[in-house]
């Protein structure tokens, strides 16, 4: 069994605000895809979403940025963690993120162990 | 007039037996220390020997536990004046901290209270597998015997009690003091006390017995301690509440889930007036209290879920499912996985539960399969006789079987007159 973590990444669209029932929406999808993941026992980490409102970026000499939207147009908005046998397998668990539906992108990768970091 | 009486005695001891042995046991402990609880358990059992010979010829006393509690302090004192145990044993064995200074064993309603507390916390301990920490609960909590619980469980008395030797010995040796418990005690030790009582209920609740009388016996035994914790202020805590409401829904269907012929009554065809209002409405407050505070456990999820099907409405199963969701992601069981399957039937029809249901790889799950049976009937005939009857291969339960052989037979016949 190997773990994954899915990283979660969305675009920020200027003046794009969902309605309270399209938010109500997206959350409901959001904890039955991760309970569909779950039931799976393939769970290994229910992860967290990350602040779109708070964040800054540190650089070298002192300085800081607000978030990090300044320089990207995607950014991190979260991530968990899976355990499967094999990445197609994370891939397929991840294709059904609801992300997906919304503009955003899940990015797959392995967790590095000590005694297999290809 | 003597008959009825006599008759009225034989009720009255076992039920006072269980009640106030584990209370008596408990005191008793607190003052001659863990390490003495057998002879603690001897003082209890010889007090109850003597009531049961002289209440039916001297008549019940008006106070029949004052009674107890004066025989058990006379002979706790006895035993102390009279053997060398107090100087070899006993005296060696009461470290200050541990008992309550001076002997005059004090059955106050305080101290009941306290000791009782402790030694739940004494019989949880992860030591302990949860199965036996179950056994300890009921012998010392619970004041059933051995062979009560080789019934319950439907084991033999031998293995019971070689259970509850090795527990017992494990229990001396973790060294747990049982005193008025401290904070830090509770906090590192709840979990587990809950687990062990929500275990204790499921083994009725759930039991693979048939005798609906000894399943009721474990459920309200577990609701009984449970509502100790509740009451005392130092483990009425939110999720102790929540557990308790858990149970208190639960309960109220345990009329409605067997029929008078012992079989199974799935939920869905539950004669609803035979749900105990008065349980329901407990559950619903106790349900209040664990919300009053923002924390949330497990036991939260399924006291919330419990309590939605305590409704009929059909809008419910939406709720239903998330709430199986957010349970599912904060513990995986296979019985929760299954579970959150029906519910996701319920509300995106039993097509779309199929393909969830490809996913669990739970195929030697009876349950599993029972639910299978139920997701292809009218769907696919062929499958769902296939599947009971792998529920069929797979359980152990005889109720459960009974009512799988029913189905099996229902669906068979409806194909050959579908042939015909």
């Amino acid at each position: 069994m190997k773990e994954f973590v899915l990283i979660f990444r969305n675009s920020v669209t200027e003046g794009f605000k969902p309605s309270p029932e399209q938010m109500q929406q997206l959350m409901t999808d959001w904890m039955s895809w991760m309970g569909s993941v779950a039931a799976q026992d393939k769970l290994a980490d229910k992860g967290n979403r990350l602040s779109m409102s708070e964040g800054k970026t540190v650089k070298p000499g002192d300085i800081v940025t607000d978030g990090p939207y300044t320089e990207v147009k995607e950014f991190i908005n979260g991530y968990m963690i899976v355990k499967t046998d094999t990445i197609e397998e994370a891939v397929s668990i991840a294709s059904e993120c609801p992300i997906l539906k919304i503009g955003g992108n899940v990015e797959v990768r392995k967790i590095v162990s000590p005694d297999d970091n290809s | 007039m003597e008959g009825t009486q006599s008759n009225s005695n034989a009720e009255l001891i076992p039920h006072l037996f269980r009640q106030e042995y584990s209370k008596m046991t408990a005191v008793l402990c607190r003052y001659f220390g863990l390490e003495q609880i057998e002879l603690a358990e001897d003082i209890a059992s010889e007090t109850f020997l003597k009531a049961s010979e002289y209440w039916p010829v001297h008549g019940v006393p008006e106070n029949p536990a004052g009674w107890l509690y004066t025989v058990a302090k006379n002979k706790a004192k006895d035993h102390l004046r009279r053997g060398q145990l107090f100087e070899t044993r006993v005296k060696d064995a009461l470290k200050p901290a541990e008992a309550i200074s001076g002997h005059e064993f004090e059955f106050s309603d305080e101290i009941i209270a306290d000791s009782q507390l402790a030694m739940i916390f004494v019989v949880c301990d992860p030591v302990n597998s949860q199965s036996a920490q179950v056994c300890l609960a009921l012998q010392i909590l619970c004041g059933f015997s051995v062979e009560e619980m080789a019934n319950a469980f439907l084991s033999n008395m031998e293995t019971i009690k070689k259970r509850l030797q090795r527990a017992r010995a494990n229990l001396r040796n973790d060294g747990f003091q049982l005193r008025k418990l401290q904070k830090d005690e509770i906090s590192t030790r709840l979990d587990t006390v809950l687990k062990t009582l929500y275990l204790l209920f499921n083994e009725g609740y759930f039991s693979q017995n048939e005798n609906q009388f000894i399943r009721k016996d474990l459920c309200s035994e577990a609701m009984r301690l449970t509502l100790l914790l509740v009451e005392n202020k130092l483990t009425n805590m939110p999720q102790v509440n929540a557990l308790l409401a858990l149970m208190c829904f639960q309960s109220s269907r345990l009329d409605a889930r067997t029929s008078d012929t012992g079989e199974a009554v799935l939920y869905e065809d539950q004669d609803r007036r035979l749900w105990n209002r008065f349980l329901i409405e407990k559950g619903n407050y106790y349900l209040l209290k664990a919300f009053s505070e923002k924390q949330e456990s497990k036991y939260h999820i399924e006291a919330a879920i419990a309590c939605w099907h305590t409704t009929t409405r059909d809008e419910k199963w939406p709720h239903i499912l998330q709430l199986y969701n957010r349970l599912i992601v904060l513990e995986y069981s296979p019985v929760t996985a299954i579970n959150r399957l029906f519910a996701f039937g319920k509300v995106y029809g039993k097509e779309s539960a199929i393909k969830e249901a490809e996913k669990l790889n739970l195929s030697s799950n009876s349950y599993y399969h029972g639910l299978m049976g139920f997701l292809y009937s009218g769907v696919n005939t062929g499958y769902a006789i296939m599947h009971y009857k792998q529920a069929l291969r797979f359980t152990k339960s005889v109720i459960e079987k009974k009512a799988l052989a029913d189905k099996i037979d229902q669906l068979t016949t409806l194909v050959q007159t579908a042939g015909q």
